[in-house]
């Protein structure tokens, strides 16, 4: 088989043991990791997990308390916001109210001395790329959040910077304006090729858009990869709750065979599943997906009675709540056919899962 | 688009008191000096109720024995350079006004408290202690003298007192606090986030005050400047007590008329002059102020 291996990606930003303390407030512990170019890369935690302080720190506006950025493999320690080739997509979009569209959009390339000519081409085709030609000499007041959205990002994007930082953009947004921006921000990457450094706190806005995702908890990394490995192997307690739904289950672990544990929970069964830091003896659990649990079960998989306690109809999905022996299972249930009949609370049930979709995570 | 707040009929009775005191202090008195700039100068001061146009004529002419007008510019010297000194008065302390706002707008919160109520500091005390306490500051025998007396700088040097420089000092330490105040309130309402925006965008620090903290402090910079010009204008302390009553400036010209001159209906006109100058400016401020909002709200 011909293997083509991948070409060496070109870091376009290296993060050094980095962190940052107010005061004697550690907000951010020595973090390091690398962002490729051409990424559309996601910071993801929850509130106050240190997300903006990373971002404030590759942008300038705040010093690291230890550890090194570079840029393009030079390091911008030194350099003052004003000099880095990095562009900035604000929460609140922070448009220049006294200046319209058009201005705000050539802000940056006039201060970069571009000509005038191909100063205005340049706003002109942004403009056209966010889709608000129409609306150059208005002035942000007149504008609808989605559209302030668009003109913050035309407005980074101008001046081709070697990496994006965009700080929570659609936070602002009503959901059903959110979801369409989401692809829209993910053809505005494609299209111009640019590093997208990408802020959330929503987890699904992350596996949505991200090439890569850096999850942040209790300031520091917790997992970082790509939207699948995150999702289906993560790699701690924190990460399988904070990214989509789970089952935790108490696993005490028997024995360990490299990166499989022989656990036992408390279902009655003991099984062989792969694992994540476990320690013989030591605390354990597992997680199980709500939607990798089959109801009604399957032959050849792990299966035990139980009694639904709950059902939740939600057009594409059921979630029931399953009372296994004492343990509180939640199941995401495909409603593949038409008015598949939902099941009803206090009905009897057996469900199963396989082996190979549970996760043991040592704690 | 800014509607404007409609009151229910009632709330206007409710409102009553106000238009009393409006009334009875402003509406009338003024109605009087107008009445008084129109009448005839009694022969032992005040006046007399016969119609006449001649105070507005004495603001710029002589009347010669044989009745012929003659062009006189002595009061408009004095509106000139009640003009210039206002204006330049104003130029100074917004000049002055902005870093100090800035620098206070940079402290912690209570640092800011204690800093703006030091700025307003002096208005606890009488304007005429504070106007007075320059002489002491410039006379010849007070601080600054003595000082450079003191450090063999010079014996001579003149005499800083009873100078238009010297008005023109106690006409900025009077009025600059009500510059500072707008100035830092529209500092304080400056989004720091557009700040960084600037920056982000690579504009210099410089750029950002040009380009960005200055135009957006405009509104807080137009008021303080309306707060310090037309007071100003008005001013008749400092001139009596810094300028030594030598060089007059329109506010000690209408004390004047009324007080030594004796002649009340050319003090009226001069007032009257005054504030219809004043209330053009104010006006035309306005109307620009709104041209201004029309086209930023309007599609
Ligand atoms: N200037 C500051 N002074 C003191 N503490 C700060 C400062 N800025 C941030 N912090 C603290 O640092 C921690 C991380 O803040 P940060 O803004 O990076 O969180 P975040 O992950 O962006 O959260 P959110 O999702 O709510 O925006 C928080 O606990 C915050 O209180
Ligand atoms: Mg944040």
């Amino acid at each position: 088989m011909n293997m083509s291996r991948p070409a060496p990606q070109k870091k376009a930003v290296e993060i050094k043991d980095v962190s940052k303390a107010f005061g004697n407030f550690q907000a951010l512990k020595p973090v390091s990791f690398d962002i490729y170019e051409n990424e559309f890369f996601t910071l993801l935690g929850p509130s106050g997990c240190g997300k903006t302080t990373l971002l404030r720190m590759i942008a300038g506006f705040e010093q690291p308390s230890t550890g090194e950025i570079a840029l393009r493999g030079t390091n911008i320690q030194s350099l003052p916001p004003h000099k880095r080739r990095v562009n900035t997509v604000f929460q609140s979009y922070a448009l220049f109210p006294h200046m319209t569209l058009e201005q705000n959009v050539a802000f940056g390339l006039e201060n970069l001395g571009w000509p005038k000519e191909r100063r205005t081409a340049r706003v002109t085709d942004m403009l056209r790329l966010v889709h608000m030609e129409k609306f150059a000499s208005r002035k942000p007041q007149q504008l609808s959040g989605g559209q302030r959205q668009r003109i913050a990002l035309a407005r980074a994007l101008a001046p081709e910077p070697e990496v994006l930082l965009l700080d929570e953009p659609l936070s602002a947004l009503d959901l059903k304006l959110r979801q369409a921006m989401r692809d829209e921000l993910r053809t505005l990457q494609r299209q111009t090729g640019i590093t997208f450094v990408f802020v959330t706190h929503d987890q699904e806005e992350a596996l949505d858009m991200s090439d890569r995702i850096c999850v942040l908890g209790d300031g520091e990394i917790q997992q970082l990869g790509t939207p699948t490995d995150i999702y289906e192997e993560p790699s701690n307690r924190f990460v399988a709750d904070f990214i989509g739904e789970t089952n935790f289950l108490d696993a005490e672990v028997i024995s360990l065979d490299g990166d499989r544990a022989t656990v036992s929970i408390p279902l009655g069964v003991t099984l062989n599943a792969p694992q994540k830091r476990a320690t013989v003896g030591g605390k354990a659990v597992m997680s199980i997906r709500p939607e990798k649990i089959s109801l009604p079960s399957q032959d050849g998989q792990i299966a035990t009675e139980g009694t639904i306690v709950g059902a939740n109809y939600l057009g594409g999905y059921t979630h029931y709540v399953v009372d296994a022996k004492g343990t509180v299972l939640r199941v995401s249930k495909r409603n593949s056919r038409s008015r598949d009949r939902t099941l009803e609370v206090g009905q009897s049930v057996r469900l199963s899962f396989a082996a190979e979709s549970a996760r043991i995570l040592g704690t | 688009m800014n509607q404007r707040l409609r009151l229910p009929s009632w709330n206007v009775l409710g409102l009553l008191p106000a238009q009393l005191i409006m009334l009875l202090t402003l509406i009338i008195p003024v109605g009087i000096i107008i009445l008084v700039s129109f009448s005839t100068r009694g022969p032992y001061g005040g006046f007399d109720y016969v119609f006449t146009t001649a105070p507005y004529k004495q603001i710029l002419f002589n009347e010669g024995w044989s009745g012929e007008l003659e062009f006189n510019p002595q009061y408009l010297i004095v509106v000139a350079r009640t003009v210039i000194l206002s204006l330049a008065t104003t130029i100074i302390c917004l000049a002055l006004s902005f870093p100090v706002a800035y620098f206070i707008s940079l402290q912690k919160t209570s640092a800011k408290m204690l800093l703006i109520y030091l700025v307003t500091l002096p208005f606890w005390v009488s304007m005429i202690v504070r106007v007075y306490s320059w002489i002491i500051i410039l006379g010849n025998d007070g601080v600054i003298a003595k000082a450079l007396r003191a450090l063999g700088i010079t014996n001579n040097i003149g005499s800083l007192l009873f100078t238009d420089t010297a008005m023109l000092i106690g006409l900025v330490y009077s009025y600059i606090p009500l510059m500072i105040l707008p100035v830092f309130a529209s500092i304080e309402k400056l989004d720091p986030a557009l700040v960084e925006a600037s920056h982000d965008l690579y504009g210099s620090r410089l750029t950002t005050l040009r380009r960005v903290i200055l135009p957006l402090c405009r509104p807080g910079m137009v008021a303080g400047a309306i707060l310090v010009f037309v007071p100003c204008l008005g001013a008749v302390l400092e001139p009596v007590l810094l300028g030594g009553g030598k060089t007059m400036m329109m506010g000690n010209l209408i004390q004047l008329q009324f007080g030594a001159a004796r002649n009340w209906p050319l003090g009226a006109a001069i007032s009257i002059v005054l504030m219809c100058a004043v209330m053009i400016f104010l006006l035309w401020r306005g109307i620009h102020a709104m041209r201004k909002e029309g086209r930023e709200n309007g599609a």
